[in-house]
């Protein structure tokens, strides 16, 4: 059972052939037999069974949707009223969250299993999964590797098969660049898409959260449950939402595929370059259209990232003070001495370098030269996106110039770090919906994800071109072998 | 640009975060790698462009001032570091 997609598994429970409590035991199986993956920072199998039973009874009432019974794994960023909710971090290592995120309202009220919390960087903030407080997570298709990041505990879940399906958030690629290492499909909606409410923030004006997932058809069933206008958001954009999985069988002849020239240039490893030209003939097989655009902003994504990402975070991580939850210093000698010491003791190296860096650009005789540059270039990269879509109706490329690195390559050198999130950065500036699907291996036999980047609100096209491209293709059927 | 040890102190203090002496050092030098990055932005010119706060340049909205929250107090200082009588609790400020 543990190989099925939501689809199969919502089937398998709708004609009463498992329940969901055998399916929650196991999962709960595998992920303790998994442990060393480190994919969980906690489960609780006491209350994910008292939710499998509540979704067998509604079930047997006849009252059961979609999702009713399915097991999904929450990424930690997520508050769950009554779980302990960490965001990787010492800083919320005891906090027990006392309220709901809309999102695990929404998948409550759909009847899905809670079935644990995924590691993750702390804070959101890496791409190797490294910075968590709880130690990396490892690649389950090399335990070399990284899972990437920074829901890497989720996309290892789901490779591994220790969860049918994840959620994830992405604020510079969190979704898309561990979905692509790990070899699943993910989708990071248009901002606005998904509530925040309750989702721990990074960087208000970049973070959206998604589905992590084997296949685009289980990505567009919990996407349905994921959606919806939030007034609890300020964000949040009310905008109608289609039922993504309708049009999925669509035909995709004559889909307008950009190509930015950008995003085949220096630093794109041969490869995954193979990779990738292999899909996009792929797609050419299926009948769509490949067409050359170009973002020529494409370079300043990531300079413009790490002055915005790390204002906002320097603002939203203010509130990690010691007075009301979380950490609080042992010993101080006043009240600024308590902030200071909870802080240096509750972060750990890379949320400080962020806050610092935040904290600089923000401050007096900085803010126009950093902030303010950056926001205007976030404008050119945003029109360059619009341009592009004049000539086509999906953008397509490698999610991330490399597969998965080795734990550790990357840890002492940051600015190596940021340029792995070189082609997912640009797409949360502008708050277009983008996903990464799986498209093959490289030469280290470790997996490629192809990104599909879309106009804004257009998450049915991407899922209906990810989903024609796997009727076509059984990459996204590939299991690392010792999880087969 | 690069930052000296007193730029890092200064803006640790402002961030309230302490830094010991030897962390000093170490987080000068990753700043300074950093923000060598993020100035490859003043390659460009952006005299004639707006800045843009939002994706999608919406406005935040306005809601009606209402009660729309439950009382919780209890519940939200169950898991708070020291609270008395209701309150939260930190060093005194006021001699």
């Amino acid at each position: 059972m543990f190989d099925k997609t939501v689809a199969e598994l919502s089937a398998a429970l709708k004609a009463r052939k498992v329940s969901s409590a055998e399916l929650t035991r196991a999962f709960l199986d595998r992920i303790s037999r998994y442990k060393d993956l480190n994919a969980f920072i906690s489960v609780d199998p006491e209350r994910s069974l008292a939710q499998a039973r509540a979704a067998d009874e509604r079930i047997a009432r006849g009252q059961g949707g979609p999702l009713t019974g399915v097991p999904v794994a929450q990424k930690d960023i997520f508050c769950a009223d009554g779980w302990l909710t960490t965001c990787g971090s010492k800083m919320l290592a005891n906090f027990v969250a006392p309220y709901n995120a809309t999102v695990i309202e929404k998948f409550d009220a759909a009847g899905c299993v809670n079935l644990g919390k995924t590691n993750m960087d702390e804070f959101a903030m890496g791409s190797s999964n490294e910075t968590s407080f709880y130690g990396p997570v490892k690649n389950p298709w090399d335990t070399q590797a990284v899972p990437g990041g920074s829901s890497g505990g989720s996309a290892a879940a789901v490779a591994a098969r220790l969860a049918p399906a994840a959620t994830g958030t992405d604020t510079g690629g969190s979704i898309r660049q561990p979905a692509a290492l790990c070899g699943i499909t993910g989708i990071k909606p248009s901002y606005g898409r998904v509530s925040r409410y309750g989702m721990i923030a990074f960087a208000s004006s970049l973070d959206q959260g998604g589905p992590m997932t084997k296949t685009a058809e289980d990505a567009a069933l919990l996407l349905n449950a994921m959606c919806g206008f939030d007034a609890r958001d300020s964000t949040s954009v009310d905008q109608p939402v289609p039922d993504f999985t309708a049009t999925l069988n669509n035909s995709i002849k004559g889909l307008r595929i950009g190509l930015p020239k950008e995003y085949f240039g220096a630093g794109l490893s041969a490869d995954v370059a193979k990779v990738v030209e292999a899909a996009i003939a792929e797609y050419r097989k299926l009948g769509a259209e490949v067409v050359d655009v170009s973002l020529p902003n494409s370079q300043l994504a990531i300079p413009c990232y790490y002055v915005l990402a790390p204002a906002e975070a320097s603002s939203n991580l203010a509130r990690f003070d010691g007075v009301r939850y979380g950490y609080r210093a042992p010993e101080y000698k006043d009240l600024i001495d308590m902030y200071c010491k909870t802080r240096a003791q509750g972060f750990g190296a890379e949320v400080k370098r962020r806050i610092l860096i935040g904290t600089y650009v923000l401050s007096a005789g900085y803010y126009d030269a950093y902030y303010l540059q950056a926001q205007r270039l976030r404008r050119l990269i945003t029109d360059d996106f619009n341009r592009a879509f004049e000539k086509c109706d999906v953008i397509a490329g490698p999610t991330s110039p490399t597969t998965a690195f080795n734990l550790g390559a990357k840890t002492d050198d940051p600015v190596a770090m940021y340029l792995s999130d070189i082609y997912t950065i640009s797409v949360n500036l502008a708050g277009l919906p983008g996903m990464s699907i799986p498209a093959g291996f490289g030469s280290d036999q470790r997996p490629v994800g192809l990104q599909l980047i879309g106009k804004y609100f257009d998450e049915a096209r991407l899922l209906n071109a990810a989903h024609q491209y796997q009727q076509a293709t059984d990459w996204h059927q590939r299991a690392p072998k010792e999880f087969a | 640009m690069s930052l000296d040890r007193k730029d890092v102190i200064k803006i640790a203090h402002l961030a309230r975060l302490d830094i010991t002496e030897a962390e000093v050092a170490a987080t000068t030098e990753s700043l300074s790698r950093i923000l060598g990055l993020i100035e490859q932005m003043n390659a460009v010119d952006t005299k004639n462009v707006a800045p843009m706060a939002h994706p999608q340049d919406a406005a935040l909205r306005l809601r009606d001032d209402r009660v729309s929250e439950p009382d919780q107090r209890d519940k939200f200082q169950g898991i708070a570091p020291a609270t008395e009588a209701g309150l939260y609790l930190v060093p005194k400020v006021i001699e």
